[in-house]
């Protein structure tokens, strides 16, 4: 029995027999590479397991929206870091979605000069490695725009200058904090509608219009808590005062950098996706729309759109977890992102294992949140075959 | 008779000619006027690049100081660029903190790589002599790099840096990883579970983490799981890195060309007798390799702007040297003209590769595909 289990003489006794040899190979380098490391981290009396992460950090963070001080513990820092990475990330994705669909689409365009210059976009920025570029634009920041003494003024009230970039803020009152709990019900509400709406089209065939009613709910209820609150005008605007921009909200030259230079770059390449997605769309298809008498805008909207989104959207979100990880780069520019704090960690306790861990796990769970989200978009626009 | 050809004239009305298709006037009306936004945003390039072109033009060109004059630089006030700063610093951004004197050695190595690469870029090349000639180029490269023997004095690797730095990085990024993708691909694609499932992670554990933080693990992990007393340098460590992150892309690629090839391939093989390892060497990689060449130039380019990142773990490639140089606080403030030198540096490399990528899968496809073949 034994003999036909791992035999040498059958295919499948073959498989078995190379498996047992793959994972002994494994196991044995394995346990090679932690006795090393047993020994060295012994001799050079570097501390193992987590507890550090209970113990005060010590160092400051430069920004963040979590609160933190240098008497917290690493496990805040980290929480920070985690913070700032994702406030980057998602300013980023915005910023990039937007600017690279402008471009695509301008890729396509009748007209020679737009094709040309976001052709020229598109080359330049993919042919330049970006961390060069994120110390450019971190350069330019800190370096070519004017002292804070005396900024650049964009509009009424938004100042840019070597210490960033400030802009007018509402004071915080109850009004807002009503508008900002009505605003998921508002989105509740209009899903709820649209729902309606197709439920009904698919019983009777009528298509009820509810764009308009859908959008009133989601701006209204808001608006209508922040009304209900006490309809709070006040803001927080930034003057210019003899040795800063004071009051209002601030953006730090790193994370205007970073965000700018992540955005610009991942652009170039959602542009390439936008464009390839929408010319993936045959031209018969417009035609056949045509035929049937939609005009162009729900030709557009019914026909090429999905189409096209079917093919945009998983190199798109792939994209997205690239400026993810790309934002790591915060460390060259001292952008506090979670790298970069655990940069500091390492320096500071040594234990380079733990930290790099961590941050690997981090970057995990965003993979792979990700992907079940975007399985389970593809199970929905997956095309039903016969 | 006047009546008559009066009658013979078409009564459906008469349509215009169509327009003129061919011509000048026809390509500006088309490409340029074809309707209003097109017309206006015409105009609006147009007037943007006659108020924009002249001072562009001034500040790169016609004002610019090319000599390495510090006060003339100053005296422009950022009017013009100074392109002094790089006639100043060339040496050191091109060639890191490599000793002066010796700087002839590196860019010998350089030129003598980069001639190794432009001949393999021609199909044609590729022959089994071209095993040959990287047998002797790549020694050569390490050996004037590194010294110590035909009378080259030693320089360590830690000074080490500049266009050479990135090139020897990339090139053995690319060339280690591509048997290591191979094994994984063949390892995601293979009927034993525990081999699938150990390639599966280590592809998509590699792939969902950041470079940098692989460049950390060889640069703070590998020292503490060496046997003590082995001491690996830098350069090699990161070198290890670099392959180890690549890889995980190498295999994907390898296993978009294993994808391609249609299943009778398999069952060609089964049917004339050949088992796994002879289908696989014979049959399956020779075609599936070829398909997947121009990916493997798309990773070269890659890894070839990724090579940047090193300048975190405190290493002195083409970035990281421009960086050292803009440490001299008297030149710091032209750093814009340096990332301009630099960037170009990088765009016509990465441009050129991408190019012959194109070229090279226009030209592959036409050579790889029978008329009629078909591939899954």
């Amino acid at each position: 029995m034994s003999r036909s289990l791992l035999s040498w003489s059958t295919r499948s006794g073959r498989a078995r027999l190379y498996q047992v040899a793959l994972a002994a190979a494994l196991l044995l380098a394995a346990a090679f590479l932690w006795s090393n490391l047993r020994g060295n981290l012994a001799s050079r009396q570097i501390r193992s397991g987590f507890g550090f992460l209970r113990e005060p950090a010590g160092f400051a963070i430069g920004e963040g929206p979590v609160p933190y001080s240098p008497s917290d513990s690493y496990l805040m820092a980290l929480a920070a870091g985690v913070a700032n990475t994702l406030r980057a990330a998602v300013v980023g994705i915005v910023l990039a979605t937007v600017l690279g669909t402008l471009v695509g689409i301008g890729r396509l365009s009748r007209n020679v000069l737009v094709r040309g210059a976001c052709a020229a976009y598109v080359e330049v920025l993919r042919n330049i490695p970006l961390l060069l570029q994120l110390l450019a634009w971190y350069l330019v920041a800190t370096e070519l725009l004017p002292e804070a003494t005396s900024p650049l003024q964009l509009a009424p009230h938004v100042y840019l200058s070597k210490e960033g970039l400030q802009f007018p803020v509402p004071v915080w009152a109850r009004g807002w904090a009503f508008a900002l709990a009505a605003f998921p019900l508002g989105l509740l509400g209009a899903w709820a509608l649209f729902r309606w709406a197709r439920s009904r089209r698919e019983h009777t065939g009528h298509t009820p219009q509810v764009l308009w009613p859908a959008l009133l709910v989601a701006i209204g209820l808001p608006v209508l808590g922040w009304l209900s609150g006490g309809a709070p005008r006040e803001l927080d605007l930034p003057e210019i005062t003899t040795f800063n921009v004071a009051g209002g909200l601030g953006m730090t030259p790193e994370f205007l950098s970073l965000v700018l230079g992540l955005a610009t770059f991942t652009a170039a390449y959602i542009a390439e996706i936008v464009r390839s997605g929408i010319l993936a769309v045959p031209h018969g298809q417009t035609e056949a729309a045509a035929a049937l008498g939609l005009s162009t805008r729900r030709v557009l909207r019914l026909v090429v759109l999905p189409q096209a989104l079917r093919v945009i959207v998983p190199p798109l979100t792939s994209q997205f977890l690239n400026l993810t990880k790309n934002s790591s780069l915060a460390v060259a520019i001292g952008y506090p992102d979670l790298v970069s704090i655990t940069n500091t960690a390492i320096n500071q306790n040594g234990q380079a294992l733990e930290c790099i861990l961590l941050i690997m796990s981090v970057y995990l769970t965003i993979n792979l949140l990700t992907a079940l989200g975007m399985n389970w978009y593809n199970r929905r626009v997956a095309l039903v075959e016969r | 008779m006047p009546a008559m050809a009066a009658q013979a004239a078409p009564s459906s009305g008469a349509r215009l000619p169509p327009a003129r298709k061919r011509g000048a006037w026809a390509w500006l009306r088309a490409n340029l006027f074809a309707t209003v936004p097109s017309t206006i945003a015409t105009v609006v390039f147009v007037a943007a690049i006659v108020r924009a072109l002249p001072r562009v033009v001034r500040w790169a060109f016609t004002g610019a100081v090319y000599s390495a004059d510090y006060e003339a630089c100053r005296a422009l006030e950022y009017h013009a660029a100074c392109w002094g700063f790089v006639t100043e610093k060339y040496r050191l951004i091109l060639f890191g903190r490599y000793p002066y004197q010796e700087q002839w050695r590196p860019l010998v190595a350089t030129v003598l790589v980069l001639a190794a690469l432009g001949v393999s870029a021609h199909p044609r090349a590729w022959r089994r002599w071209l095993v040959v000639v990287w047998a002797v180029v790549l020694p050569a490269f390490l050996v004037l790099m590194g010294g110590g023997i035909l009378g080259l004095t030693r320089v360590e690797t830690g000074l080490w840096g500049g266009l050479p730095l990135t090139v020897l990085l990339t090139l053995i990024g690319v060339s280690a990883s591509i048997p290591l993708g191979i094994v994984l691909a063949l390892g995601r694609r293979s009927h034993l579970p525990f081999a699938r499932g150990a390639s599966t992670l280590y592809i998509e554990l590699v792939r969902g983490v950041p470079l940098i933080t692989v460049l950390f693990v060889a640069s703070f992990v590998f020292p503490l799981v060496m046997p003590r007393g082995f001491r690996i340098d830098v350069l090699t460590r990161i070198a290890a890195g670099i392959t180890l992150f690549q890889a995980a892309y190498m295999a994907e690629v390898v296993r978009g060309g294993l994808q391609a090839l249609p299943r009778g391939q398999y069952e060609a093989a089964a049917s004339i007798g050949l088992g796994w390892w002879q289908t696989q060497r014979r049959v399956i990689l020779p075609q599936a390799l070829v398909l997947v060449i121009p990916s493997f130039v798309n990773s070269l380019l890659s890894t070839f702007m990724d090579t940047s990142l090193v300048t975190v773990v405190s290493m002195y490639d083409l970035t990281g040297a421009l960086r050292l140089s803009l440490g001299d606080p008297q030149w710091r403030n032209f750093f814009l003209e340096g990332y301009l030198f630099v960037g170009a540096v990088y765009f016509v490399f990465c441009f050129g590769m991408s190019r012959y990528s194109a070229w090279l899968e226009r030209r592959l496809g036409r050579w790889t595909l029978r008329p009629g073949a078909a591939r899954a």
